[in-house]
């Protein structure tokens, strides 16, 4: 039973990969190429990529890929299904214990401490975005050669706009990938 | 004001009504949120809280932390925690289904074409250059979070602030641990106040 056998190797995937994002490359790799050998090493990282290149997250993404490739469309949705059904259990338990008991004194202090670290650690993301689209490389490897004086630009008006103008997110990215683009090739 | 407002705006829409925008909003925020978690959080905070007003700054933080506390994609959860917030079960079913459904047929569209899609040109430009207004949407929300806690006047949130950026951001210390530390801290700090008021 195919179907009952990517639920299950998604449902495994959601369930133990904590810490998000690339942290369930790993655990993708596991299951799919060396555990249940449903997709090449070759696929897999061509995988990744489209996954990069894409809205959403890597664990999702992968999971509608194989399921796609393996058993077609409802291979897609049950790869999904498993996939968050885990997060889905565990993220309304810990929202329920969350609303009942926000008020107590304990609780107040533990949300209290985590703030500022919620904060630092979306800083820390948008910076490693920010070095990705300035620079096309990881924080620890910016070469100042590499500099994008047209992403740099675009970065500057769209938090000016940001901060100034009270602009929407949606059009601030999809205006920013349509200027850009534009502009690169009127470059050429 | 503004919230309250808001608030009652909320309090005046019928149930579907209500599901229909968490659906819309989830579904709009999903699809074009390129660049992972913390993205997505940065944008339902952006539309959640500064543009309709149904949620507050702080419980956007806790509900982020809640997020990052289960396993799974962080973009998935933080839909999960919003919709149980608004709506309860049924809520979060909805904004988890809109959360989903966009990588679901993007990915299912892309599996059947992808050569062409990874070598045309003005596709991969303008993946790049979206970089660009993605890192800015999460670069301003960054700056709002950051005066509200510096706004406290407590050094020690702001030196947590601080410690935990670099730790993340240098010493690539996992989430876990960053989250588990600081709430010890946080707890031991309110028990501490707890005891000097009771001595008082």
């Amino acid at each position: 039973m195919i179907y009952l056998q990517l639920f299950w190797a998604f449902f495994q995937i959601g369930l133990f990969s904590f810490g998000g994002g690339y942290a369930a490359v790993p655990l993708i790799q596991n299951q799919i190429v060396e555990g249940n050998h449903w997709l090449e090493m070759s696929q897999f990282a061509d995988l990744i990529t489209i996954a990069e290149m894409t809205p959403g997250p890597i664990a999702v993404n992968s999971a509608t890929f194989v399921g796609q490739q393996i058993a077609g469309l409802p291979g897609a949705i049950v790869c999904t299904l498993g996939c968050i059904l885990p997060s889905f259990i565990i993220v309304l338990v810990l929202a329920w214990l969350y609303m009942k008991y926000r008020s107590l004194k304990v609780m107040q202090g533990v949300l209290t401490g985590l703030r500022p670290a919620v904060v630092a650690m979306i800083a820390s993301a948008g910076l490693s975005l920010l070095s990705l689209a300035l620079f096309n490389a990881s924080l620890f490897d910016i070469q100042l050669s590499d500099f994008r004086v047209v992403e740099a630009v675009i970065f500057c008006i769209c938090l000016v706009l940001l901060r100034k103008k009270k602009a929407g997110p949606i059009l601030i990215i999809f205006g920013s990938g349509i200027v850009g683009t534009l502009v690169y090739c009127l470059m050429r | 004001m503004h919230e309250n407002k808001s608030r009652e705006a909320l309090a005046q829409m019928s149930d579907m009504q209500i599901y229909w925008k968490l659906f819309w909003i989830t579904l709009t925020l999903s699809a074009s949120t390129f660049g992972g978690g913390f993205v997505i959080i940065s944008m339902m905070k952006k539309r959640f809280v500064e543009q309709l007003g149904w949620l507050g700054d702080e419980e956007m933080l806790d509900m982020t932390a809640i997020a990052q506390s289960s396993p799974g994609a962080l973009g998935v959860n933080i839909a999960i925690v919003v919709g149980y917030r608004l709506k309860k079960v049924m809520g979060a079913l909805v904004c988890t289904l809109g959360a989903v459904l966009p990588p679901l047929v993007i990915i299912s569209v892309i599996s059947v074409f992808y050569n062409q899609f990874r070598d045309n040109t003005y596709i991969s430009i303008a993946l790049q250059v979206m970089r660009a207004g993605v890192a800015a949407v999460i670069i301003d929300v960054v700056i709002d979070l950051a005066k509200n806690i510096l706004k406290m006047k407590n050094a020690l949130w702001v030196i947590m602030m601080a410690a935990a950026f670099l730790a993340v951001c240098f010493f690539k210390v996992s989430a876990i641990v960053i989250i588990l530390i600081c709430g010890a801290v946080g707890l031991i700090y309110v028990l501490t106040e707890n005891g000097r008021e009771a001595k008082r």
